[in-house]
């Protein structure tokens, strides 16, 4: 099972435009300025392919930071 | 009298997908529309329910894995001859294009490409198909007349069913075999809710908001397309990808 620590970094690979060092577990994701439908999209595909837990667009939406949608992957697994 | 030429009196139809959504409404048109149906899926239960809400008499059920070469070899050797067939068993996929691994493309293309063109390649071998038959593939406006992110490995099986679709029209019109293809836009159907589940509700309400009828289709929205393309009345339409789509591709 990944840490948060290893979540929060695979999410920040995901980015593009922001700079993986400024992105911690408490990260208002969607705040970002370079969040999207397609990031959203790429999110719940990396949690498939890492953790082998499909998220629902809604639980990406009802999450505030990257900490609240680790919490959900781990419910799930 | 002379004979209504939208009506499919007299004629038998396979359709592929008819345990449910689209496969099923058009299960229901054609048999209003008088044809003898054979309703295939995999669902045996959901086949016989089906039939049960089907008008007329003698229509029958074939379930299998349609995937399964072995199977698709039984269903072409079991079936009587044909005056049309629908392909609308199909499967959906979300993936952004850096998460479109191999195995999800052949997933899909197994599916919703491999399996139908396969199946029309030994019902034309095996001659299944009548004099004037008619093909209906259901394909999609995704991929074909709309883009959207995430929709590259389904959008890219139906733009190869409509590539067939098309050569095929040419290349079976000697044998008065018409084929077309009907894309249609957002149905409501267990297979959106596959697609709904990685988007929010709030999206999906802006989604049906953009559509200049301002809704998502219903199967028989599609059927009565399929049942057009299927009847005497389209003698004359081939190599065609029609949209069915409340007007989205119009924009
Ligand atoms: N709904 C839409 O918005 C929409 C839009 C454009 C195009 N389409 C296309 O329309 C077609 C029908 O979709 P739908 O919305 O009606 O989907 P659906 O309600 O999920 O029905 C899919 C049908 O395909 C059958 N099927 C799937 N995989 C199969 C397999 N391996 N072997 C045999 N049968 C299989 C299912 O059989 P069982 O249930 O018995 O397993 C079911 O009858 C698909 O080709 C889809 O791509 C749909």
């Amino acid at each position: 099972m990944k840490t948060l620590d290893e979540f929060v970094a695979l999410f920040a690979e995901q980015l593009d435009e922001t700079d993986p060092s400024t992105v911690t577990a408490g990260t208002k994701f969607r705040e970002l300025d370079e969040w999207s439908s397609l990031l959203a999209l790429t999110l719940i595909s990396m949690i498939d392919e890492e953790f082998d837990v499909v998220l629902k667009g809604d639980d990406v939406k009802n999450s505030e930071t990257i900490e609240d949608v680790y919490n959900i992957v781990v419910s799930k697994i | 009298m002379t004979k209504n030429p939208f009506s499919l009196e007299g004629k038998t139809i396979l359709i592929t997908g008819a345990s449910s959504g689209i496969g099923q409404g058009c299960a229901l048109m054609a048999a209003q529309m008088g044809a003898k149906v054979i309703v295939c899926g995999r669902n045996e239960e959901r086949l016989k329910e089906t039939i049960s809400q089907m008008q007329g008499e003698g229509h029958s059920t074939f379930a299998g894995e349609l995937t399964d070469q072995s199977v698709i070899e039984k269903l072409v050797a079991e079936i009587p001859s044909l005056n049309g067939v629908v392909f609308s068993a199909g499967i959906s996929m979300t993936a952004p294009f850096t998460f479109s691994t191999r195995e999800k493309f052949n997933k899909v293309f197994d599916v919703n490409f491999f399996s139908p063109i396969e199946i029309l390649r030994l019902l034309v071998k095996k001659k299944k198909l009548a004099n004037e038959a008619s093909v209906v593939f259901i394909s999609s406006v995704g991929g074909n007349f709309g883009f959207s992110v995430g929709n590259g490995i389904y959008g890219a099986s139906k733009a190869a069913l409509n590539s067939m679709s098309r050569l095929c029209s040419l290349e079976l019109a000697p044998k008065k075999i018409r084929v077309n293809s009907i894309c249609p836009g957002m149905v409501v159907t267990p297979l959106v809710e596959g697609f709904s589940e990685n988007i929010t509700q709030e999206d999906i309400q802006k989604d049906m908001d953009f559509y200049p009828l301002k809704r998502y289709g219903k199967p028989e929205d599609i059927a009565g397309g399929v049942v057009y393309l299927l009847s005497d009345a389209a003698s004359w339409v081939t190599g065609q990808a029609i949209c069915i789509d409340g007007g989205i591709t119009a924009y």
